[in-house]
């Protein structure tokens, strides 16, 4: 098999932990072979291309008009067409680099069952998230309301129990916290912890807001709160003296989660805004989560429904610019499938693009409208899925296969089940295997991600997989990988409660922003709001008069 | 047969001077040989009739078959011309090497086989035409030494005594304490040992390569007493000194682990070790689970039945001649293959499979309901206990939601719900999960000697009363079981519970709590 350069010890030793790297490799020569795979985009090809400044000119009769254009289809630029349509309002074309839309959010198919290659689930929404509860009622995900006014997910979209389990020390356990071996004081500070935690639930600011919200937008502003965020959550639980290595595991495993980062390089707020804001009501009980086999591709292709013939894929926005005539936009956009430039004139543009390449397609930012927009850091993500022609053998003793399977001594985060969700227990099955780098230094994150190939990342993945599962490597049948070089931003300390991120949201001229980018932290809730929020711009630019869902 | 085309140049028979073999000794191994032959037919026998059924038309068979082979192997002992005592201990090592693996043999053949039957009878002919020969072998080892009314008069004797011995030990000591693998390897070691002892006895008369022959015989006793020793293993019915029974077919579906016990009382079916029913006292479950919705159900014409692969609840819903349809849904196709063909299964669901009103899907139920469009007047619920979350999920908010969709007007469902005395929380939890989906739940109960007491519930969507009046003809049913069935004793009152839900699973942890206190 072609490792490329690498030799299986120094690429495991590398990627994993060492008693890994040395296990895999004990016993010497006999390496299995690699199941067959592929390396799923996404194109980097284009964004190294726009970062050295290829601005392609279209033909002249190479041009469109269209009252709206919107660049990017991932979540936000899916959710401000979606907003578009409900209002009724169809003229407009939405631009998406990839053949297929979705952006990070994207999901994949076997013959078997859906999977995800990224974003894989919700927390169930509170009726603050109007644009979700509005979303899910129209996917026919909502069953009611409680007697608080709460939204109900019906049963079979909520995740099924069991949930999560972890794998220590050759054995598997219910629950994500390490209840096993766990000392008096580890308790006794998992206590302290979760009083925290509850103190900023109930926490109320002046105007009633929850100190945490769904989206950000919707939690408080108070300076007690975003004080919480020029501080990183390492130092946070330094200065609560809470020490308990398993507590710590347990808090960084939910920041490397959502945000691919490490206790030191995430802000206090942003790991907390995790514990603390996907909880419901009065009774403090963590929202239940909401997720399909495809996870949140499932979302994405609602929306795409939706918007049906109105997106354009393989069509890559360069530039966008204002017209000669000083009044309307141009967005000039380069076509992957006859590698030509086309223009596109409107009167307003969505730019639902990541921030690191907003900046240079859009013009004005380019030529240093807006100089003080700071670039956010970004952090790189692997993910891996694995088809199974049966389920890995479960050793008595241990806790059976959950949805979320989560490996304490690797740097990657486990696995998630795609069958688990279709009520299929038996046979085949996809398991989505995610690694977020976490360098401090997010290119060098970068630069190792792209270091390593399909083969390379396959065999990193059932190596680790290997040691919980010693048979992965003759159940697996396929092994697909992704490399997410920009795979979400990482709330450092200083990044959320920044005045530069409101400032990037604001519309420029007729050039509005959606992307979860502009939240400083990468989560579907977030890329809703802003899609939504910049498809009520337009809107409203336009002269309709609509009830706002957004914010 | 090697004797045959022995071209030793002296003449059929043995010299009358030349050996002092002893008489008396001789008559031992008669015995022995008697023993094993009449235990391997025994064998081969009861284990026909556990497994293809019909004892009467299995031991008549294989008893001809045998006693036919028998009188083949009387006459091809004529063919044997020299080299008589050599040709007796090779024979002995065959038999022994036949009859001591026939039983684990056809164990682990009849999940595999197609044709089991004629594997059978072949085997059973196989054993009888060496066992023929022994006798008329030794006979004409003693030729010179007796008179022939001696001779005739004392080997048959001792045949007959063997017999005897083999009639009496096999059904006493050696089934009950044995089972049939390790009585099988056990006669097969004896076989072996009377041909390795002969070697001596007879030595005098075994012209050459005497040692060979030993070295035969320990190599087949070595391997029938590694087998003997690892019985369970070799068998792959490792679970053998878990039944109290003896285990009459195992096989692992890509679903679950399928085992069939055949003891005193009857037949048990256990999946991954948990007894699912007891031939003796099943009809009182399935008469109870089945017969309450039906009575309940003005005119059940389309029946659903959701696991059940045994078929059992179907030989119940199909003593109703309205019934025109009934589909029945079971996971593994291993399970409802048994039930039509394993004919000691097959009899006791009166071949139900074979009514062409029945027709068998081999899905998930949940799954499976979520898809089709068709309605049913009755369904019957019969999946195992709820002890994984697979099982689990055939029990919450969510699959009852999916069935009531699947009911046509005034449909009734009849569900097992585990023990309401052992696993009270369970069973209560079942019936407020049903509630909970729009179901109007009435629980029942009754006594089944080999679970315990047993816990069901009819259910309904709209207001109902429970049934009085019991169907004609039924073993267990009548008036007085039937009212009964709905009254609860203090010790099996509601408790309060949780509601079963996919994302809680409730049942499964109630369950296993419950159990963990009885086990
Ligand atoms: C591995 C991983 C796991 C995640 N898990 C979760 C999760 O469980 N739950 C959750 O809520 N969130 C999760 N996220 C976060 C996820 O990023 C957001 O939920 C959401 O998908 C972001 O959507 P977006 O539209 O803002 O951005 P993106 O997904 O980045 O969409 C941008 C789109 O723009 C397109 N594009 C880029 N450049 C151009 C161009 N020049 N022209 C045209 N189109 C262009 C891209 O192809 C892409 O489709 C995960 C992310 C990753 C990487």
């Amino acid at each position: 098999m072609g490792l490329g350069a690498w030799t299986r010890r120094d690429l495991l030793a590398s990627f994993l932990a060492a008693p890994v790297a040395a296990a895999a490799c004990r016993g010497g020569a006999a390496v299995p072979p690699l199941p067959p795979g592929e390396l799923a985009g996404p194109s980097f090809e284009l964004g190294h291309r726009l970062r050295d400044g290829f601005r392609p000119e279209p033909a002249a009769e190479a041009w469109d008009d269209v009252p709206v254009v919107i660049a990017g289809g991932g979540v936000a630029g899916l959710a401000a067409a979606w907003r578009l349509e409900r209002a009724g309002f169809e003229r407009f074309l939405l631009l998406e680099l990839e053949p297929e839309s979705g952006g990070t959010s994207r999901a994949g198919q076997s013959g078997v069952v859906a999977y995800p290659w990224g974003a894989h689930y919700i927390p169930a929404p509170l009726k603050e998230d109007r644009a979700l509860v509005a979303l899910l009622d129209e996917m026919g995900v909502l069953e009611g309301r409680d007697a608080r006014g709460e939204p109900i997910v019906a049963e079979q979209f909520l995740c099924r129990d069991p949930e999560e389990r972890v794998f220590h020390r050759g054995r598997w356990y219910e629950g994500l916290y390490l209840n096993a071996g766990a000392s008096d004081d580890d308790l006794y500070q998992y206590g302290r912890f979760v009083a925290e935690v509850r103190k900023w639930i109930a926490f109320r600011d002046g105007r009633g807001r929850r100190a945490f919200g769904l989206p950000v937008a919707a939690g408080s502003d108070d300076a007690d709160v975003i004080s919480l965020d020029r501080m990183t959550m390492a130092d946070w639980m330094g200065e609560r003296a809470l020490t308990s290595e398993r507590l710590r595991w347990y808090v960084e495993y939910a920041c490397r989660d959502d945000y691919g980062s490490k206790l030191e390089q995430t802000s206090a707020w942003a790991g907390l805004f995790y514990f603390c804001s996907r909880v419901g009501g009065l009774d403090d009980a963590a929202q239940p989560l909401v997720t399909w086999p495809e996870g949140n591709g499932r979302l994405v292709a609602h929306l795409a429904g939706v918007a049906g013939p109105r997106v354009r894929t393989r069509a890559a926005v360069t530039d966008v610019r204002v017209a000669a005539d000083g009044r309307r936009l141009e967005v000039v956009a380069w076509d992957a499938k006859t590698d030509t430039a086309f223009g596109v004139r409107c009167d307003r543009a969505i730019v639902a693009t990541p921030g690191h390449l907003t900046r240079r397609i859009v013009a004005s930012i380019r030529d240093g409208y807006s100089p003080d927009r700071p670039a956010p850091a970004y952090g790189a993500w692997m993910v891996a899925n694995i088809h199974l022609s049966d389920r890995p053998k479960l050793r008595p003793g241990n806790f059976p296969m959950c949805w979320d399977n989560v490996l304490v001594e690797s740097p990657s985060l486990g696995y998630v089940v795609a069958t688990h969700q279709t009520e299929l227990d038996r046979g085949p099955t996809v398991l989505t295997y995610y690694y977020p780098l976490t360098d401090s230094n997010a290119r060098e994150g970068q630069r190792r991600l792209l270091s390593a190939g399909r083969d390379e990342w396959a065999e990193v993945a059932l190596s680790d997989l290997s040691m919980a599962h010693p048979d992965v490597r003759e159940l697996a049948t396929r092994v697909d990988v992704m490399r997410w070089g920009h795979a979400m931003v990482r709330p450092e300390p200083g990044a959320v409660w920044d005045d530069a991120r409101r400032r990037a949201a604001a519309p420029i001229g007729g050039v509005h922003f959606a992307h979860t980018d502009l939240s400083r932290i990468a989560l579907f809730e977030e890329a809703l709001a802003h899609g939504v929020r910049a498809g009520e711009e337009v809107l409203a630019a336009l002269g309709f008069r609509v009830e706002a869902l957004a914010g | 047969m090697s004797a045959e085309s022995d071209t030793s140049s002296s003449p059929p028979g043995v010299p009358a001077d030349a050996t002092p073999i002893r008489p008396a000794i001789v008559f031992v191994n008669v015995f022995l040989i008697a023993t094993c032959g009449l235990i391997y037919e025994l064998l081969a026998a009861t284990l026909a009739s556990y497994v293809l059924g019909d004892s009467v038309t299995q031991f008549s068979l294989v008893i001809g078959i045998y006693l036919s082979a028998l009188g083949v192997g009387a006459w091809l002992s004529k063919f044997v011309r020299a080299d008589v005592a050599r040709v007796f201990v090779e024979v002995e090592l065959v038999v022994a090497l036949l009859g001591g693996t026939a039983a684990p043999v056809l164990f682990l053949a009849f999940a595999r086989v197609g044709a089991f039957s004629l594997l059978l009878y072949s085997l059973v002919f196989a054993i009888g035409v060496f066992v023929g020969l022994e006798i008329p072998l030794l006979m004409r080892l003693l030729e010179n030494r007796l008179t022939f009314k001696d001779i005739v008069a004392r080997v048959l004797a001792f045949d007959y005594i063997g017999s005897l011995a083999a009639s009496i030990l096999f059904p006493i000591i050696l089934v009950p304490r044995l089972g049939l693998v390790r009585t099988s390897l056990l006669f097969g070691l004896l076989n072996a040992s009377v041909g390795l002892w002969s070697t001596w006895l007879l030595g005098p008369l075994i012209r050459r390569g005497a040692t060979g022959l030993r070295i035969r015989a320990f190599l087949l006793i070595a391997l029938l007493a590694i087998g003997f020793w690892k019985a369970n293993a070799l068998t792959s019915l490792s679970e053998e000194g878990l039944y109290a029974d003896d285990v009459v077919y195992a096989r692992s579906t890509s679903y679950q682990r399928i085992v069939v016990t055949k003891g005193k009382s009857g037949f048990q079916l256990f999946l991954n070790g948990n007894l699912q029913f007891a031939s003796a006292d099943e009809y009182r479950y399935h008469e109870a689970l089945v017969h309450p919705a039906m009575l309940a159900h003005p005119n059940p014409r389309h029946v659903l039945v959701l696991g059940g692969g045994d078929g059992l609840a179907l030989r119940e819903i199909l003593k109703w001649s309205c019934v025109e349809s009934v589909t029945l849904v079971d996971l593994d196709p291993g399970m409802t293959e048994l039930s039509s063909r394993f004919p000691p299964l097959a009899e006791l669901n009166g071949h139900s499979f074979a009514d062409p009103r029945v027709s068998v899907v081999n899905r998930d139920a949940m799954i499976w309901l979520a898809e089709v469009q068709e309605s049913f007047d009755v369904a019957i619920v019969d999946f195992p206990d709820p002890n994984s979350f697979a099982l689990g999920k055939l029990y919450t908010t969510r699959f009852y939601g999916l069935l009531r969709a699947r009911l046509a007007p005034g449909a009734t469902v009849g569900i097992q719900c585990t023990s309401p005395l052992f696993a009270r929380t369970s069973y209560w939890c079942i019936v407020r999960t049903l509630e909970a989906a729009g179901f109007i739940a009435r629980p029942y109960q009754t006594p089944v000697p080999s679970f315990g007491v047993w816990g069901f519930v009819l259910a309904r969507l709209e207001p109902f009363d429970v049934p009085v009046v019991a169907p004609e003809g039924m073993r267990f049913l009548n008036d007085e079981a039937l009212q009964s069935m709905f009254r609860f004793s203090a010790d099996m009152k509601p408790v309060e519970v949780e509601i079963n839900r996919l994302d809680n699973q409730a049942l499964v942890r109630y369950y296993e709590q419950e159990w963990k206190r009885w086990d």
